[in-house]
């Protein structure tokens, strides 16, 4: 008898024990501050106790390469600013997804990709600050590009989870100095004839492979995603239907880019290289491909990749075949669980007004920060900006003419993984000659795997 | 069964008195007896939060059909995630890859180990140097490991494709074709495993009798000899060791498959590659299905245990046969 009771005994205290961890494991989380959504807080700066605000980034998003944190110092020295950076934009929204289901370990300034913008508003509204009623963003809402408001809103346009920082107007880049080698046209104007069309981009890269002059082991654009990704948002729709949920196999905009980038991939003009592979990074100065699709950020890729050496070689074409459209694009929000809330909406709303998107642009270390900030996009030192490095080439007018023009179809909870999931196919089209009808059935079962 | 041959045990010790009272006096005599339980407690918080909680959870979560974005609407589904599971194309194609890519670099890892360690037996020069450097692989970073081996099968620019060249022979598609992907995605694990599993062999041959090969040199036994009929049956315990502890590991092939495409779970663009815990990560983590990558997660842990088991059944019944 006293053996079992005093195994119960011990049963009782480590089961104690067990719910006391417990408890401490699960209450970390419970902890929220009820300061209203929206608080003006105190002053410019939502605070003058000395605070540290944590902002959650991913890739290089360009703020502190442009001084914009030393700037906000000045403005605001109670406040310092800590970035906490993923590379990758997908392992960050893993991240903040699984940050958001628990409710906790989130930075008081998280920054939401478009490509995850559909799921942070869909799923996650509620857990971020809500611009609309938020006094000063409330104001300037008609500063912004309508369509960047709009993609971060609920349908009926009552909650917005974050302001827009860039955006992502594109057109062409392309080596100058590989299509003058190859005997092709490489002055701007020329170009922006040629590649009015996907079809016109098409047989330019056509008589670049059969020119004999070309550098050996090049081609003409980087891969048949380039094509396509950027075609496929030129539809009515992309990936989804009106309502945003996906619907490949019907929408207008993907059977017209597969068509273009299946076309390019089996004329063999297309290197092959899959996008942001290392091989394809070196590629960007070992010239095994002449062009590529180019949003105002992949400027800055550029630069990074092909160096300083390579600086008035690589030019920007005043076009992009098929009409205006938009890759990539971000937005900053705050958690409502931001312990310093009101601080976080101060520096949100500084870091988005037009000053600072036009800094973000115009600076010599920028990266193709294109401002969603309309009024900043009009500023003659946005429009007059002109880039060194792109042989000089009028990028502000030129992403500014394709931002006035551009269009978005409605984008949903997993167009990033689908997009995965076709251009990888087109990797097969392209280097396996997998017939597009079965990549393209392929890539139809692996988004099944995706949407369930 | 474990109770009833409990009380079965106890009955007749009940029945006589004496000697069961005695030795429950003496077991709640010992001083330290409780003080042990507290000692051996964090083990035990440890081992609950974060193995046997974590287990439970994802077997209840692989009932239910739930995305990681929305991840408190959980809705039952039963075992429909299962049926999806044996039904799915993608899963048989993982399936398949993990063993084969688990024979591919198992058994010439183990193999290689065991040569090595035969040699770094042997009183020679530097043996110090050459145990250590033999650790080396094992010491470097899994994705320092990776992306040099990435750079080396590279199609175009790399080392070995550049070598085939020079000899005259085709290059390869290391990354785009199924078989050299699988076997460049093997030669990562295999150069990086085989040290460790050697050293491990070298320390269960430390523990044989050296006088038995003195007897074997003396009775003019070659070197080979020795190492077939000494060597290897002396080493069958810890062989056996290295074997489960490498199906486990290669059950559960993940960072090698998943570096290798560029951080892409996918496993190369075909799924030429994509083991079962890289299709689980898949479906957790990109697809967002966190119910089914649940039902992944538990199926592996079955497939897992069949192997082990039926490696100790393999090894008994050798044993036993040899017995005969």
């Amino acid at each position: 008898m006293r053996l079992k009771s005093s195994g119960s005994r011990a049963g009782m205290s480590l089961l104690g024990v067990l719910t006391v961890a417990s408890l401490a494991i699960s209450g970390c989380g419970s902890s929220s501050s009820t300061a209203a959504n929206g608080g003006a807080g105190t002053g410019p700066c939502g605070t003058t106790a000395d605070t540290t605000l944590t902002v959650g980034l991913f890739g290089t998003m360009g703020f502190k390469e442009n001084g914009l944190w030393d700037a906000y110092h000045q403005v605001c020295p109670n406040i310092t600013i800590k970035e906490d950076d993923v590379e990758q934009s997908a392992d960050y929204w893993t991240r903040l997804k699984t940050r958001l289901a628990s409710g906790s370990g989130l930075d008081d300034v998280q920054g939401i990709e478009i490509g995850f913008v559909a799921d942070v508003v869909q799923n996650h509204a509620d857990q971020f600050v809500n611009w609309n009623s938020v006094p000063n963003a409330a104001a300037i809402k008609s500063e912004f590009f309508p369509f960047k408001w709009q993609l971060a809103s609920t349908t009926d346009g009552a909650k917005t989870v974050g302001l827009g920082t860039d955006t992502g107007p594109e057109a062409i880049c392309y080596r100058r100095d590989l299509l003058k080698k190859a005997g092709m046209p490489s002055d701007p104007k020329t170009l922006a004839s040629a590649w009015s069309t996907w079809n016109g981009f098409i047989d330019f890269g056509k008589q670049y492979e059969a020119s004999a002059t070309k550098q050996s082991g090049s081609h003409f654009v980087d891969s048949a995603a380039s094509i396509f990704s950027t075609a496929v948002y030129q539809g009515k729709n992309a990936y989804d239907d009106d309502q945003g949920q996906p619907d490949v196999a019907n929408s207008d905009g993907v059977k017209a880019a597969w068509g273009y980038a299946t076309t390019a991939a089996q004329a063999k003009i297309t290197a092959g290289l899959e996008q942001f592979s290392p091989t394809w990074n070196k590629a960007f100065s070992n010239g095994a491909f002449a062009a590529l699709a180019c949003p105002t950020w992949m400027m800055g890729y550029i630069q990074g990749q092909a160096g300083d050496s390579y600086a008035g070689k690589w030019e920007v074409a005043p076009v992009l075949p098929g009409g205006a459209t938009n890759w990539g694009g971000s937005w900053l929000g705050v958690p409502t669980a931001s312990k310093n809330k009101a601080a976080a909406i101060a520096l949100v709303e500084w870091l988005s007004a037009k000053k600072q998107q036009v800094t973000m642009w115009t600076s010599p270390n920028q990266g193709g920060h294109f401002p969603s900030n309309s009024e900043a996009a009009a500023d003659p030192a946005v429009s007059g900006a002109t880039s060194a490095y792109f042989s000089n080439a009028p990028v502000g007018k030129i992403f500014g003419d394709i931002a006035s023009q551009m269009k978005i179809p409605p984008i949903g909870l997993y167009d990033t993984q689908i997009q995965q999931a076709l251009t990888t196919q087109l990797t097969n089209v392209e280097t396996k000659g997998t017939s597009p009808d079965q990549a393209f059935q392929d890539a139809l079962s692996a988004i099944k795997q995706v949407t369930g | 069964m474990t109770l009833a041959s409990d009380t079965a045990l106890d009955a007749p010790s009940a029945a006589s008195g004496t000697p069961a009272r005695r030795r429950r006096r003496s077991a709640g005599g010992l001083p330290g007896s409780r003080v042990g339980y507290v000692y051996v407690l964090p083990f035990f918080l440890v081992f609950a939060a974060f193995s046997v909680y974590p287990w439970l959870d994802t077997a209840w979560v692989s009932l239910h059909d739930v995305r990681l974005s929305t991840y408190h609407h959980q809705t039952w589904i039963g075992l429909a995630n299962y049926r999806d599971l044996f039904t799915n194309p993608y899963f048989w194609n993982a399936f398949r890859n993990t063993f084969t890519i688990g024979v591919i670099s198992t058994i010439p890892q183990l193999v290689m180990a065991l040569g090595i360690a035969h040699l770094l037996n042997y009183r020679l020069r530097g043996r110090t140097f050459f145990r250590v450097a033999i650790l080396m692989p094992y010491a470097t970073s899994l994705a320092a490991a990776t992306v040099i081996f990435l750079e080396l099968f590279d199609t175009r620019l790399g080392l070995v494709n550049w070598a085939l060249h020079l000899v005259h022979l085709p290059t390869v598609d290391w990354q785009g074709s199924k078989w050299p992907a699988q076997v460049a995605v093997s030669t990562i694990i295999t150069w990086r495993w085989t040290g460790y599993n050697a050293l491990i062999y070298l320390a269960g041959m430390q523990a044989i009798d050296p006088s038995l090969y003195d007897a074997a040199a003396v009775d003019g036994a070659s070197r080979w000899r020795q190492f077939v009929h000494i060597t290897i049956p002396g080493l069958r315990p810890t062989i056996l060791f290295t074997i489960v502890v490498s199906t486990i590991g290669a059950a559960q092939i993940f960072g090698e498959p998943l570096l290798y495409h560029n951080g892409k779970a996918d496993g190369g663009t075909q799924g030429q590659y994509q083991t079962l815990g890289l299709l689980m990560y898949q479906q957790g983590w990109v697809n967002d299905r966190l119910g089914l990558a649940s039902a992944t997660a538990w199926t592996m842990f079955v497939i897992i245990l069949l192997a082990v088991v039926a490696n100790l059944l393999f090894a008994r019944w050798r044993t036993v046969r040899e017995l005969r």
